[in-house]
């Protein structure tokens, strides 16, 4: 079985402020994290939370202040490895006085392609990504959205084993990100490692083996989507339409859309609940079990987190 | 070293699509105004006249091109973080600074030829030939352009720590020093103490000798360049540019991108 295509070990970053630089901020602190060959990973956090500091880590452009990190069982430190890792940064943005096709043309320069293969590359992903035919455009000229493309075209036009994308899905319409996530799967269905943040939970939801959720520098779990949440039923949600007014209780609690009703009760009240809304008229639509959501789960994170930094800076006071 | 040459071959790109060649059209309209001119105002020595203004604007534009765009090589690329894509490719911080260096250097050999052509065009214009005692004219076009690749190191190595407008500063500040470099070595001990006197001494031994590649009035009276100088002023040149080319990478090989 192969090793783990990313792995951290005790990954920090501290950034210096201040005067002289002598107070430290820490962005990312004591990060251990695998992700396994083949799989999609998911790293979520919220804004600031260490999720691009880890990435730019991971890619060289930033140096760890204690730890260290393997791709592909190499340090991060060996510039080779980069032959066989993509990497889309977060909002990225390219030589605007080049088209999509030479800045495409100019990176796989760096990956010693003969000029036919290079190419054929780039004609290739300018049709995967959707811009083949704004392939001789200069980019100053190009959207958000399509800037975000060639960033995806150029973190997988060599044919990566490992692609990491630093929020792929920031700034896309509907139709580019579902274009974003059908590429994230044909990474993955071709058995490549693929890890990516973002803060899109559906997103991650949808596509990952297994999610990393970050808040405020640290790691606070990883697994799958499933495992993370607490996976017991919350309580019952029923969904009717009362045709004629009524007064009854449960409808003061229940949320109304239109001509519909959303009532949430626990499984102990379910049956009272059902009877009350029989005797009042109501046409049950359906019945089903309220689970924790990813979203859930990290709202409780960050909140927490919230509450922490406020403790400690009374406590500092 | 294919690498290298990706990185000089776009700066040289980014040059030219920026229209940083469009000072040639500058040059030009100075070269035709005072072709015309000088017949007029300076009876006999046209020519002198015309190889100083001509130097001295190949030199003054050219420093402006050295130092502006010397300094936004890399800072341009990390504001912009064009960088982030381009260093997760295999390419070391080494070789994107040396592409850019060279790139640059390159866009400069380009601006200073033309320049330099549109000078012997002025010169031919104003003489109604040419002769061998206008070859020091194109030697000293090669030393002002050897002068403008010490300035853009010193500009990328600037650039690498700092923020653009002191890199500027610094460049400027340091290659105005650098052009006093014998008059601090010949600095009367009689004004300062011997230590002081001693300290500046070495002092100018680390500043860039500028003064060394102004070879104009030698130029501008058709007077021979020896062949030592040459040598020397490309010795020079090349040793200089590698140990501040060391020292931008050292910094820059350290450097957390933001």
């Amino acid at each position: 079985m192969p090793g783990p295509a990313i792995e951290t070990e005790n990954l920090t970053k501290d950034y210096p402020f201040g005067f002289l630089h002598l107070k430290k901020k820490t962005s990312l602190e004591g990060l251990n994290m695998q992700v396994e060959t083949g799989e999609v990973f998911g790293f979520i956090g919220p804004n600031g939370a260490g999720k691009s500091t880890t990435i730019k880590l991971l890619m060289g452009l930033i140096f760890p202040t204690a730890g260290s990190a393997r791709i592909l069982g190499k340090p991060i430190s060996d510039v080779a490895m980069h032959r066989d890792i993509g990497y889309m940064p977060e909002q990225p943005y390219f030589y605007d006085y080049l088209t999509a096709a030479e800045v495409l043309d100019y990176f796989a320069r760096f990956h010693d392609l003969s000029a036919a293969d290079r190419n054929d590359r780039v004609q290739k992903m300018l049709k995967k990504v959707g811009l083949e035919t704004a392939g001789k455009i200069q980019l100053r000229k190009y959207s958000k959205g399509m800037l975000q493309r060639v960033g995806l075209a150029q973190a997988i036009l060599h044919d990566p084993q490992v692609v990491i994308l630093d929020e792929p899905m920031s700034g896309l319409d509907p139709v580019g990100r579902r274009e974003v996530r059908d590429i994230i799967l044909e990474l993955k269905r071709d058995g490549k490692t693929v890890m990516f943040s973002t803060h899109i939970l559906s997103d991650a939801e949808m596509l990952c083996d297994r999610v990393g959720v970050i808040v405020g520098g640290k790691l606070r779990g990883t697994g799958a989507p499933g495992q993370l949440v607490d996976m017991k039923t919350r309580g019952m949600e029923v969904l009717f339409e009362l045709p004629s007014a009524s007064n009854s209780a449960l409808l003061a609690k229940a949320t109304r859309t239109g001509e519909r009703y959303r009532l949430e009760v626990t499984e102990a009240e379910l049956y009272a609940a059902m009877e009350q809304l029989r005797a009042a008229g109501a046409r049950i639509l359906s019945v089903s079990q309220v689970r924790a959501t990813l979203e859930e789960f990290f709202m409780n994170l960050v909140e927490a987190d919230r509450a922490q930094a406020a403790a400690d800076e009374v406590s500092e006071k | 070293m294919k690498r290298v040459a990706a990185v000089a071959v776009n700066t040289f790109r980014e040059a030219v699509r920026d229209r940083v060649l469009y000072n040639l059209v500058f040059f030009a309209l100075l070269m035709i105004a005072a072709s015309i001119l000088v017949g007029q105002i300076s009876i006999g020595i046209e020519q002198s006249v015309i190889v100083s203004l001509g130097l001295s604007a190949i030199s003054v534009i050219g420093l402006l091109i050295a130092v502006f765009i010397g300094v936004a090589l890399v800072s341009k690329e990390m504001d912009k973080r064009t960088l982030y894509a381009l260093l997760s490719k295999p390419v070391r911080r080494w070789e994107f600074l040396l592409g850019k260096f060279f790139g640059l250097v390159l866009t400069l050999a380009v601006n200073t030829a033309a320049m330099a052509l549109g000078l012997i065009v002025a010169m031919l214009y104003v003489n109604r030939a040419l002769s061998s005692s206008d070859v020091p004219v194109l030697i000293a076009v090669y030393f002002i352009w050897l002068k403008l690749a010490l300035v853009v190191a010193l500009s990328l190595l600037f650039s690498c720590f700092t923020t653009p407008l002191l890199a500027i500063l610094f460049t400027i500040g340091l290659y105005i020093a650098g052009l006093y470099v014998q008059e601090m070595r010949d600095l009367p001990v009689a004004v300062m103490s011997p230590g002081m006197a001693a300290l500046t001494k070495w002092f100018s031994y680390l500043l860039p000798n500028f003064e060394n590649f102004n070879v104009m009035a030698m130029a501008a009276h058709a007077r021979a360049i020896p062949g030592s100088l040459i040598l020397h002023n490309t010795l020079y040149a090349v040793v200089y540019c590698a140990i501040v080319l060391t020292a931008a990478v050292a910094v820059f090989s350290r450097r957390n991108l933001k």
